[in-house]
């Protein structure tokens, strides 16, 4: 009985002011990783390309702040670089896969009926296989092409914006207020503008965040199973295969790659309330 | 009754329609990458034939008009997908062995390492999962809440890389990859499982909750019945269903980790099969390995449809 009445109180979710913390941390993340992607090796002036063989393996020192690899190379430009490349894929694969997502979606709910069952046939079969196999697939059509890789993101992903939009369209299209709008004689544009867009908005923001971290995280697998993007090119999944022989002399080494890679999935999904998505 | 079949013959033709599917898709991105090989492929195949020296421009003309290479891709694409439809998947081009026979033995060791990742998460998301959902906001509660969201962060083989470091090479626990007997399937099995449990210990922490709030659970209590027989005979069998749910959920990520975590631990199975055959450009060994992968999803999500409407009456409408 007591332990009923407790739990009344406390299954409420939790209040937004307890969330902020998380969330604050998740901006002031991300916006380092901005500026990392923005600045890539440039930042600290160094070329993630340049071999040392005379110094290979080293700890972390003022000229190479984070160490350097097996074949000399500054880790930390490499990491910077790497930051570049992942960061700009996944931003470039939100817009490529958000967009026609999110207009398919309202067409779909809109005209319904054959326009609808075409497109969801076209999503269920993307769903069909489980997502980063889709990417494996598509990717390796061309191995080692950076346009493969994007394309197979941006095709696997854009079902997630579609799949939610239509949803959210078909229930505010449905509302009273927009068959009053309707009856007005307002057009298309301003109904889905005035009624839809503020409607799917947050929602998508959030799928935008998952479907970044997404990207990342495939990017990185691909690299790392020798299938993505191809060494020499500094990218975290490739830095870690590459790394992987060299555990004895340098674990530090390895763990850097790793540990970009978590930071930057944390700040996507901690910027969107990774806490509610759970 | 009949409510009953006719709902699992449903499931059965909509997951039948998504095996069709997946075998179309896998069947046209291994032409795709046929035909994204480099060179002319009746060369190729009369070189794989015949032997590098052995062969002329006369074999690879014969080889051309045996295999129909010279029609219409769109001709070629119907052949390819009608041999698939007949479950003729080739030789590899690298072993010369037929797939079907090398897929069999690598199957095993995919299901077996999927079994184990879903034994591993439930041995960390179940006792996790009941104990928080009892005491929901204690500091358990919110420890292990940083602990998911910071866990599901993680993708699987950078956990993999980590627990061999840590377990394999530091600690020397365990071996650090390969399959030669049962201790090599526990860390391939964890790292897998505590992903699928990151998420799955706030399913079931969720779910009881639910039930421990529920008006059932206060008149089990009021009517007598002690808290331990409330929580096992009620609460943790209402708590199942969506935990069993939550595993269809959980499936592509099972199936994604399988991929990628065999590669990591020298798993010998179907995964790693797949990635190598990438590499080295094996295209039948793709297709195989990777239909074998996309139906054993279907399969699975199959197995979770059935169980919820087994467990569960209300989804037999």
């Amino acid at each position: 009985m007591e332990r009923a009445n407790t739990l009344s109180a406390t299954i409420m979710p939790p209040s937004p002011a307890k969330r902020r913390p998380a969330q604050m941390l998740g901006y002031a993340m991300m916006a380092g990783l901005a500026i990392a992607a923005l600045g890539g090796p440039a930042l600290i002036g160094a070329d993630p390309a340049k071999q040392s063989l005379l110094a290979t393996l080293q700890s972390p020192s003022i000229a190479h702040p984070l160490g350097t690899d097996h074949l000399g190379r500054d880790m930390a430009a490499r990491l910077l670089s790497g930051a570049q490349l992942s960061l700009s894929l996944a931003f470039l694969s939100v817009i490529t896969a958000g967009l026609p997502g999110a207009i398919l979606g309202v067409l779909a709910a809109w005209f319904g009926g054959w326009t609808d069952r075409i497109l969801g046939a076209f999503a269920d079969a993307v769903l069909a296989l489980p997502g980063l196999l889709l990417v494996l697939m598509l990717a390796a059509i061309s191995p080692g092409s950076w346009w493969a890789l994007y394309a197979g993101i941006s095709l696997t992903l854009w079902v997630e914006y579609f799949r939610y939009t239509r949803q959210r369209a078909r229930i505010s299209l449905a509302e009273p207020s927009v068959e009053a709008s309707r009856m007005l004689g307002l057009g298309p544009w301003l109904l889905v503008r005035r009624h839809v867009i503020p409607e799917i908005g947050p929602g998508l923001l959030t799928i935008a965040a998952f479907g970044a971290a997404t990207a990342v995280t495939s990017v990185a697998a691909l690299g790392f199973v020798s299938v993505g993007i191809r060494p020499p090119t500094a990218e975290w999944g490739v830095m870690m295969t590459e790394l992987l022989p060299y555990w004895r002399e340098a674990p530090f080494l390895i763990l850097q790659p790793v540990a970009c890679l978590v930071i930057t999935v944390l700040a996507l999904h901690l910027s969107v309330g990774g806490l509610r998505r759970l | 009754m009949t409510d009953f079949f006719k709902s699992v013959f449903a499931v059965l033709a909509a997951r039948g329609l998504q095996a069709v599917i997946v075998a179309i898709i896998v069947g046209i991105v291994s032409f795709a990458m046929m035909h994204a090989l480099p060179g002319d492929a009746a060369y190729r195949i009369a070189a794989g034939r015949y032997g590098y020296d052995m062969m002329d421009a006369a074999a690879a003309e014969a080889v051309r008009l045996e295999l129909g290479l010279d029609n219409p891709w769109m001709v070629q694409l119907w052949d390819w997908l009608g041999q698939l439809a007949q479950f003729d998947l080739g030789n590899s081009l690298v072993y010369g062995t037929p797939v079907v026979d090398e897929i069999a033995t690598q199957l095993g060791y995919s299901l077996l390492l999927a079994g184990g990742a879903v034994v591993a998460s439930l041995i960390i998301a179940l006792p996790i999962g009941i104990a928080t959902g009892l005491a929901p906001n204690g500091l358990l509660d919110r420890v292990t809440l940083g602990l998911s969201v910071f866990l599901r962060a993680v993708p699987a083989f950078a956990l993999g890389i980590v627990l061999v470091l840590i377990f394999a090479v530091q600690l020397k626990l365990f071996p650090v990859a390969g399959f030669r007997g049962l201790e090599n399937l526990i860390l391939p099995s964890f790292t897998l499982g505590i992903g699928l449990a990151a998420v799955s210990n706030r399913v079931v922490r969720d779910a009881v909750v639910d039930a421990m709030n529920s008006d059932w659970q206060m008149f089990a209590r009021t009517k007598g019945l002690s808290a331990r027989l409330t929580l096992t005979r009620h609460v943790l069998r209402n708590a199942s269903l969506p935990v069993v749910t939550y595993v269809g959920v959980q499936l592509a990520y099972l199936i994604e980790g399988v991929v990628i975590v065999e590669t990591v631990f020298a798993w010998p199975g179907i995964g790693h099969a797949l990635v190598h055959a990438i590499f080295g450009r094996d295209i039948a060994m793709v297709q195989g390995t990777a239909l074998t992968l996309g139906l054993l999803y279907v399969a699975l999500n199959l197995c979770v449809d059935l169980a919820c409407r087994g467990i569960d009456p209300r989804e037999r409408v």
